[in-house]
């Protein structure tokens, strides 16, 4: 059986600002990022969805120590954002000062671009990875 | 299914970089371990060892094969096991799942590795390889920065103020340095028995909010058990250590755990297969030797094996309910934090302090009095993989 979205897709997808999940055409759910089968029924029934990519954070850090090949990214602030579709997706927020993320973060509504991660020795090519900003309040 | 025992465990010092390979240092763990099982090499009839990152470390594959060679169990088969920190507890388990089974009467399992002499840089990036490496890492997610934002997860869900759950958390710390602090195995042996929860909060920042002082150490280090089946156990040992439940589970990229998170819903499918195969409950447990990778982690694993309520571990920690004396003696022998996390040897030296504490045998000042049920709790990734094992005393 062949995925009905692969990660290769997604990725060229997000690299022009779209999200695309997969939608359960047996119980309705939003699963992303792509599987083989539906995140809650296990259904392979599922059709391509392009998602909004807005949310609210629902989590986040700010990394100081990076990774071999990173160290010039720190400080940088990950999130984890509750898709207004479900799905929680991990990324990171620009338009903050990193050092300076609180607790204020949860709750807030953001809204979604992306950001090459160009890869490294081990990861077999570049990967997008959606870049939130603030939604003004 | 036949009942198996533990009877003999070894462990090398864990440590900052060694100058031991990884080879050297699992048949030193491997060859204590047999003999005090009053073994040799030949009675073993397979070999089961953890190792999760001896390619990049030494640039060492199927140390397993190498490592039975070294120690004369020739000709075995040799299988590894990777689940990212939690190899050692699958090999655990797998090898009493084959003696229970009666093929093997006769199984040594461990695990070993050298993550200290990768260096932070390169041990932060292949930590981070359990994650999901197309779908998370892209977002520079290192393993502190998982528990940093299951920290701040945590202090939303259950209302607790972020600074007050940083003091309880740095309680954690505090009492595993304070077991390790008197354990010649541990890293941190008589290190860091006077840490306060100023110094805690105020060393450097890993990833918000969690500092130095919450991360355990990249380790080297080896750890080995011998298991066998009841009938050659009462030959080799008059205080064998049954393995009475067990349970394995695992879960995919962190995201996906949204339904369950903070909760590690891995750990509770897993630890509940324990609980019911060794017909006992939370409360029966006298000790536990828990997965602390970071302090906020012992709270989550604390409250996902049933001793505590959700929200409440921290407050437990601070009144010593966590602690020898209290509910659950957790982490007795300073834990990942204190004591060290060698990834692929973490499980196996879990069992390891859990069979010398049910024969009383470790430093008085941190033997937990009249052990008799104890417990292991060993996470890969973040809840990707979830092993619990169950140990009783034979006599």
């Amino acid at each position: 059986m062949e995925h009905k979205l692969i990660f290769k897709d997604y990725n060229e997808a997000l690299k022009q600002n779209k999200l695309l999940g997969l939608k359960c055409q047996s119980c309705g759910a939003i699963t992303i990022p792509p599987k083989m089968v539906c995140r809650q029924c296990a259904s392979s029934d599922m059709e391509i969805v392009e998602l909004k990519g807005s949310g609210k954070i629902r989590t986040f850090t700010t990394v100081f120590v990076a990774s071999e090949g990173r160290e010039d990214e720190v400080p940088y602030t990950i999130v984890m954002v509750e898709l207004e579709d479900g799905p929680w997706i991990m990324g990171n927020l620009e338009g903050i000062d990193p050092s300076t993320a609180s607790m204020e973060l949860v709750g807030r509504k953001v809204k979604m671009g992306h950001k090459i991660f160009h890869g490294d020795r081990y990861s077999a090519g570049e990967s997008a990875r959606p870049l939130f900003s603030l939604e003004q309040e | 299914m036949k009942k198996v025992a533990v009877v003999g465990v070894g462990e090398t010092k864990f440590s900052g970089p060694q100058e031991k390979t990884e080879v050297e240092l699992f048949a030193e763990a491997a060859m204590e371990a047999i003999t005090e099982s009053n073994l040799k090499p030949k009675d073993i009839k397979a070999l089961f060892v953890g190792n999760v990152l001896g390619d990049f470390a030494e640039g060492q594959g199927m140390v397993q094969a190498f490592a039975a060679e070294n120690i004369g169990c020739l000709y075995v088969p040799a299988n590894r096991y990777e689940g990212a920190c939690a190899s050692a507890s699958m090999a655990i388990r797998d090898a009493f799942i084959w003696v229970a089974s009666g093929y093997y009467d006769i199984v040594l399992a461990g695990g070993v590795e050298r993550a200290a002499t990768m260096g932070t840089g390169l041990a932060t990036r292949t930590f981070a390889m359990f994650s999901d490496a197309r779908y998370e890492y892209p977002a520079g997610i290192t393993f502190p920065a998982v528990f940093a934002m299951l920290t701040h997860l945590y202090a939303d869900t259950y209302k607790i103020p972020l600074q007050k759950l940083r003091e309880q958390m740095a309680r954690v710390s505090i009492q595993s340095y304070r077991h390790g602090s008197v354990n010649p195995r541990a890293q941190f042996y008589g290190k860091n028995a006077d840490m306060s929860v100023e110094k805690v909060l105020g060393s450097f920042m890993v990833a918000t909010p969690l500092t130095l002082h919450d991360c355990c150490p990249f380790s080297d280090g080896a750890a080995a058990v011998v298991l066998a089946s009841e009938e050659v156990a009462k030959k080799l040992t008059s205080q064998p250590v049954y393995i009475t439940g067990t349970g394995q589970s695992s879960s995919g990229p962190l995201g996906n755990q949204s339904d369950y998170l903070p909760r590690i819903r891995a750990r509770e499918v897993s630890s509940q297969q324990a609980y019911e195969m060794a017909g006992v409950r939370p409360e029966d447990i006298d000790l536990c030797e828990l997965h602390d990778c970071f302090s906020i982690a012992s709270l989550i694993a604390a409250e996902s094996l049933g001793f505590f309520d959700y929200g409440t571990a921290g407050g437990a920690w601070e009144k010593g309910e966590a602690d020898i004396g209290g509910k659950v003696a957790v982490n007795p022998s300073g834990g990942l934090k204190s004591k060290g996390h060698p990834i692929g040897a973490t499980g196996a030296g879990q069992v390891y302090e859990i069979a010398r504490q049910l024969r009383g045998e470790v430093e008085p000042e941190r033997q937990v009095p009249d052990a008799r049920i104890g417990m292991t709790d060993t996470l890969g990734g973040d809840g990707g993989t979830l092993v619990n094992m169950i140990f009783e005393r034979g006599w």
